[in-house]
């Protein structure tokens, strides 16, 4: 039972504790920034494979050609696992000069162009799986609505974000928060290729355990310890999420769906 | 995108063929097997928790829960490294296995829940008044009803299973992913990216994209099959 003492003193080492709270961090700071990201260019994504129809000659042919091009995207980002398009990203994906001469968050130059190189396959990864959410949203817009906006004499563009974008993601907020706390979890896929959120640090920290927790190796109460402590901390982000995803569903519900634009 | 149109790159992917169909055949193995024990374990959780009775309930809640708001990576490492130190390892694929198990028996158990909890309660009592007991219940009048709500989100979990499988990477397996990136950085074999990425990833497309569409085309043909019943329900109505 020592071994389990010893492998709990790991915990009270401040150090270890700072340690893995950056990469608490560093974990929210990649899912905030890939789902913000991802809605920008999801909703892009969506818009594109939802309108653009109709039109004459050479327009017909370039939104035939532009709708197909998203649908590509989303269908094959979607049918294809994150981790090749991290492998794909540390290949081929081109980093700004500024993180190779710049340390950010106090990372060095190496883990700053992977950070920057893992945020885009997540972003790209991340904005197809948004795409479809957004697309629904569009769907459960009313065709109502655009009939409307037509006879106030607002074009498309003014038509989608003045009046169907808005209700749109309105109604999907809760999916999307959800889609936060996917992020959350798949961000743990960044820990096969460097170390910087929370999953790669504790595995670091796990494979270390023997400097810091006094009995010279690898215990199995260093593994339960380690990766129960990262289980507790995702857990208690990600359920504190899906808490308020569920309070959220419940009020729109309860609300019925002509409220959406009764208090606008 | 160097090596694209390259064709030596592409006489290496295609010398070593076997690498990746070898992968693939893993992979897909390993998402069977992980599939079949999602399903058990699904059935059991998904029934515990519509059973209406409280401490069934909780374990199957408190399972759901832990299982999906940690990630996938940490159940593996955590059941794989456990096993290892603990001097009793079943090796990767198996460890593999049973965490893909563990993961998606926590989703398809909420599949299974939502698809029964969305039958009126009226059917049960009615069933019940009948003298069917729980089994026959279950197999003669909510199943034929449920399972239309329960099959296509099932079918988009096999997609994601699969996906998933790229996850033994990280504990040094030999599934498609794993195998594709070791041939890419091999001292032997490397270099060849751009070829052997597309490989693997159309690899994983021509299995998940079949499937993906299925289920979201068989969902969006059921909410619209709906619709339409809630509308002449309303015709007769008025």
């Amino acid at each position: 039972m020592d071994t389990l003492g010893a492998s709990l003193s790991m915990l009270g080492n401040q150090g270890i504790i700072i340690y893995l709270l950056k990469g608490v961090a560093f974990t929210l700071l990649i899912s905030v920034i890939s789902v913000l990201a991802g809605l920008v260019w999801g909703s892009i994504l969506a818009l594109v494979r939802n309108y653009c129809v109709g039109g004459k000659g050479v327009g017909k042919v370039v939104r035939r050609i532009l709708r197909f091009l998203a649908t590509a995207y989303i269908e094959i980002f979607r049918n294809t696992p994150l981790l090749l398009w991290i492998f794909i990203c540390l290949v081929f994906c081109p980093v700004p000069k500024y993180f190779s001469t710049h340390q950010i968050f106090g990372l060095t130059t190496a883990n700053g162009s992977l950070l920057f190189r893992a945020c885009i396959a997540l972003i790209l990864f991340t904005s197809s799986v948004i795409a479809e959410i957004v697309r629904g949203g569009l769907n459960g817009v009313a065709f109502g609505q655009f009939e409307a906006a037509h006879s106030q004499g607002f074009n498309t563009v003014q038509t989608m974000w003045y009046i169907i974008l808005p209700q749109a993601y309105r109604n999907i907020i809760p999916t999307l928060l959800s889609q936060v706390i996917t992020t959350i979890k798949d961000s743990s896929y960044l820990a096969n290729v460097a170390v910087i959120e929370l999953m790669a640090r504790t595995r670091q920290m796990m494979n270390s355990a023997y400097m810091y927790n006094g009995t010279g190796t690898v215990n199995v109460s260093d593994v339960f310890v380690m990766f129960g402590a990262a289980a507790v901390i995702y857990f208690i982000i990600n359920f504190t999420l899906s808490c308020v995803v569920r309070t959220m569903q419940k009020r729109q519900k309860k609300r019925p769906a002509v409220a959406v634009n009764a208090d606008t | 995108m160097s090596g694209i149109f390259d064709a030596a790159a592409w006489a290496k992917v295609w010398a070593y063929r076997g690498t990746f169909i070898k992968g693939f055949l893993t992979t897909l193995e390993t998402a069977l097997i992980g599939l079949v024990l999602a399903l058990l374990l699904g059935i059991l959780f998904g029934l515990m928790s519509t059973s209406g009775k409280k401490p069934l309930k909780i374990i199957s809640r408190v399972y759901v829960e832990v299982v999906q708001n940690t990630p996938l990576l940490l159940q593996l490492c955590f059941l794989y490294y456990a096993l290892a130190f603990s001097g009793n390892s079943p090796g990767i694929i198996v460890t593999g296995m049973i965490s893909l198990g563990i993961y998606h028996g926590a989703y398809v158990s909420e599949v299974i829940r939502a698809g029964i909890e969305a039958i009126p309660k009226g059917q049960f009592e009615a069933a019940h008044s009948q003298g069917f007991n729980y089994p026959e219940t279950m197999y003669y009048i909510i199943l034929p009803q449920s399972i239309k709500l329960i099959l296509p989100p099932l079918v988009n979990q096999m997609s994601n299973l699969i996906k998933n499988t790229s996850c033994l990477y990280i504990v040094g397996g030999s599934d498609l992913i794993s195998l594709t990136y070791s041939f890419v950085t091999g001292a032997t074999t490397g270099g060849a990216y751009a070829p052997a990425y597309i490989v693997s990833g159309v690899l994983f497309f021509i299995i998940c994209f079949p499937l993906s569409t299925i289920a979201s085309s068989w969902e969006s043909s059921l909410k619209q099959r709906e619709s339409r019943n809630a509308q002449q329900a309303k015709n007769a109505e008025g």
